[in-house]
């Protein structure tokens, strides 16, 4: 169904083509010599793609060796951050779990806010003004990580004390809301609030650019039949829109779960596998552990952040994966194919 | 689809004015307006629901702007932006950002040279040219790639280099390299999705004229989706200029002016944010008269707001560029 609507609407939202005059000047030779060097240009960008990302695997797995083959004595010996004892692995895990609590939160929070935006600016607002809210979100999808912690740590965070209190005093039966909250509430609700924050304008970003290239005749075809602006928007906005919000919530996720500065700025960390979402001193991610030891590390302290690093690097493989998995099924929609 | 067929059909009739606007259908529309109540409740409260989202996203971008504005503006000087750190300790009611926008500047030109071209050709082989195996691949890992945590990028580019000049290696390229990393994909993606949005028939009317294939794309191609590229290397700009985890672990930090990328450390905007927040606050001498116990943080908010302002120049001349290079006939 999809690929033959995106078929029908083609000649309706495309402007005819108007190619002025180009034909006059290409003889087949120049064009001939043009074409292969142009297609050769392309190619091999391409490629570099490929040569960079195997080199940062390489590079990973190359730096990481130390530490993964080490004995678990020898390492935390060497590593002075490192707990007596413990093996990699043990030293990875809380990390894991703190990196995916803190990501899916934040995704929970900012997907379907997203997505309200994104419709608002393309379906609902009045046309002049959607133009301008949709410049405003622009711009504020380019405020910096550092900034958006700076806002959490010194801002935020005094402020939704109060609030924590109160989530743990009325629902801290539930375990996720045990109390008593911790007092500057640096803990990881707090961080998932500012990521939410810091990934919806991205995802809104990449929502509403799909939403408007839904097909205009479909829009028009559902209301003229009597469907109400939801029901259009269910029926012909975001059918067509879905490979774009799952890649939108993909890039979203991406940067919830590698963002470093925010968490680090915020989070008091501790590494634990726990789900007391307002206790401080329960989480850490693993880029804000990168960034906080890695000034300081000797040369098996890197290592082992290194090998860390390559634990978040097959996260996010298996993330994206996952997602395009998602994708690849609603695939050939598009104009070009 | 069939949801919607019942009754709601017959209303508007088929001529071709605007059809319910118009009133001969008066009755018609009462009856219908009558059987379709719970439809026009979900209506109303999805319609709801969708402006209480905008308008609960905009509280905290309002508020973050609003912080760093009234945060900053205090600190914010000729003199701020115009001198280093070299030689400002304490409390001291000195020291300014000049060293770290240099090193912004040049850092972020640096990666966006390196990345749009490789990104945007990429883009373009595989929307143009990309069939079999190849193409799936690199489409595969461009999405690999989408998703590599900055700081991993930060440690990739060091391993890098680190290997070459050995361990403990920190200069401008370094971090350049990382920043690369991040952003090709980035806008490989961007691109090729507004490439993919033109449609086949303007390439196709394009051939028929004769007019040779990479001619097309760049004439024809390229120029209908401008807008949509234009956007996306701005949004993918954006995102590195305020880039901190990995220049923190390539660039490192410095107090000082440094115009060479290929030598020494250097400071960057969103590093000096962090390096002056992950300071504190100074204590202060009760009797002190030249220091202030925030100075730090003092800094840290005119430092971005400085950054900010930096970010939406980039995206308003992005937006200028766009809108003078989009296509007349829209």
């Amino acid at each position: 169904m999809t690929s033959s609507t995106s078929r029908t609407s083609a000649p309706e939202t495309s402007p005819p083509p108007t190619s002025p005059a180009t034909p006059r000047r290409t003889s087949r030779h120049t064009g001939d010599l043009a074409n292969s060097a142009f297609a050769w240009t392309a190619t091999s960008a391409g490629v570099l793609i490929l040569l960079v990302l195997a080199a940062v695997a390489l590079f990973l797995v190359l730096r990481a060796w130390p530490a993964l083959t080490a004995n678990a004595q020898e390492l935390s010996e060497a590593v002075s951050w490192l707990p007596d004892g413990e093996n990699l692995l043990e030293f990875v895990g809380p990390l894991v779990f703190g990196t995916l609590l803190a990501a899916a939160l934040a995704l929970v929070i900012a997907v379907p806010l997203s997505v309200g935006i994104a419709l608002f600016i393309s379906h609902y607002a009045p046309r002049r003004l959607a133009n301008g809210l949709g410049y405003l979100i622009d711009l504020l999808a380019a405020i910096p990580s550092v900034v958006y912690g700076l806002w959490g740590a010194l801002w935020l965070v005094p402020l939704l004390f109060p609030v924590w209190r109160w989530l743990s005093d009325t629902l801290g039966f539930i375990p996720l809301f045990a109390g008593p909250a911790s007092d500057p509430p640096r803990v990881i609700l707090t961080v998932a609030i500012v990521l939410a924050v810091m990934i919806l304008p991205i995802i809104t970003a990449v929502c509403r650019e799909v939403f408007l290239q839904a097909p205009r005749l479909h829009e028009e075809a559902a209301l003229a039949m009597g469907a109400t602006r939801w029901e259009m928007v269910r029926l012909a906005v975001l059918p067509f829109g879905r490979p774009g919000i799952i890649s939108a919530a993909m890039l979203g996720l991406g940067r919830a779960l590698g963002e470093t500065m925010a968490v680090l700025m915020i989070l008091s960390p501790g590494a634990t596998y726990s789900f007391a979402l307002l206790l401080a001193g329960k989480h850490q991610t693993i880029a804000a552990n990168i960034a906080l030891q890695f000034p300081e590390a000797n040369t098996e302290g890197v290592s082992v952040l290194i090998a860390t690093g390559l634990a978040l690097f097959v996260i996010t493989l298996v993330v994206n994966m996952a997602a395009r998995a998602i994708v690849a099924r609603r695939k050939d929609f598009s104009g070009a194919n | 689809m069939t949801t919607l067929t019942p009754g709601a059909a017959g209303a508007p009739g088929s001529g071709p004015t605007p059809p319910p606007t118009l009133d001969p259908h008066a009755d018609t529309r009462a009856m219908l307006a009558g059987t379709d109540k719970s439809r026009r409740r979900t209506d109303r409260v999805m319609t709801g629901l969708i402006v209480a989202s905008f308008l609960v996203a905009l509280v905290p971008l309002v508020s973050l702007t609003w912080t760093v504005v009234v945060n900053g503006i205090e600190r914010l000087s000729p003199y701020f932006l115009t001198v280093s750190m070299r030689g400002v300790f304490g409390g001291m009611d000195a020291g300014g950002i000049y060293h770290a926008i240099i090193g912004t500047l040049l850092i972020t030109g640096l990666a966006t040279l390196i990345s749009v071209p490789v990104g945007l050709f990429t883009a373009i082989y595989l929307v143009e040219y990309g069939r079999g195996a190849l193409a799936r691949s690199v489409t595969f890992f461009v999405d690999v790639m989408t998703g590599i945590p900055s700081i991993v990028a930060g440690l990739f580019a060091y391993a890098l280099f680190a290997l070459i000049f050995g361990p403990g290696v920190r200069f401008g390229a370094v971090g350049a390299v990382a920043l690369s990393v991040l952003m090709i994909p980035v806008v490989v993606r961007s691109c090729e999705e507004m490439l993919r949005l033109v449609p086949n028939e303007l390439r196709e009317a394009s051939y028929a004229l004769g007019v040779p294939k990479w001619l097309t794309i760049v004439k024809v191609v390229l120029r209908t989706s401008v807008a949509g590229l234009g956007t996306g290397i701005m949004l993918a700009i954006a995102r590195v200029i305020g880039e901190t985890a990995p220049l923190l672990i390539t660039v490192g930090v410095l107090d000082s002016i440094n115009f060479n990328v290929f030598e020494g450390r250097m400071m960057t905007l969103p590093v000096y944010v962090y390096r002056q927040y992950s300071q504190g606050l100074v204590p202060c001498a009760p009797d002190a008269v030249d220091c202030i116990a925030t100075i730090n943080y003092d800094r840290a908010w005119a430092a971005a707001l400085v950054l900010i302002a930096l970010v939406m120049l980039l995206n308003l001349a992005g937006r200028l560029l766009t809108r003078f290079f989009a296509p007349k006939t829209r």
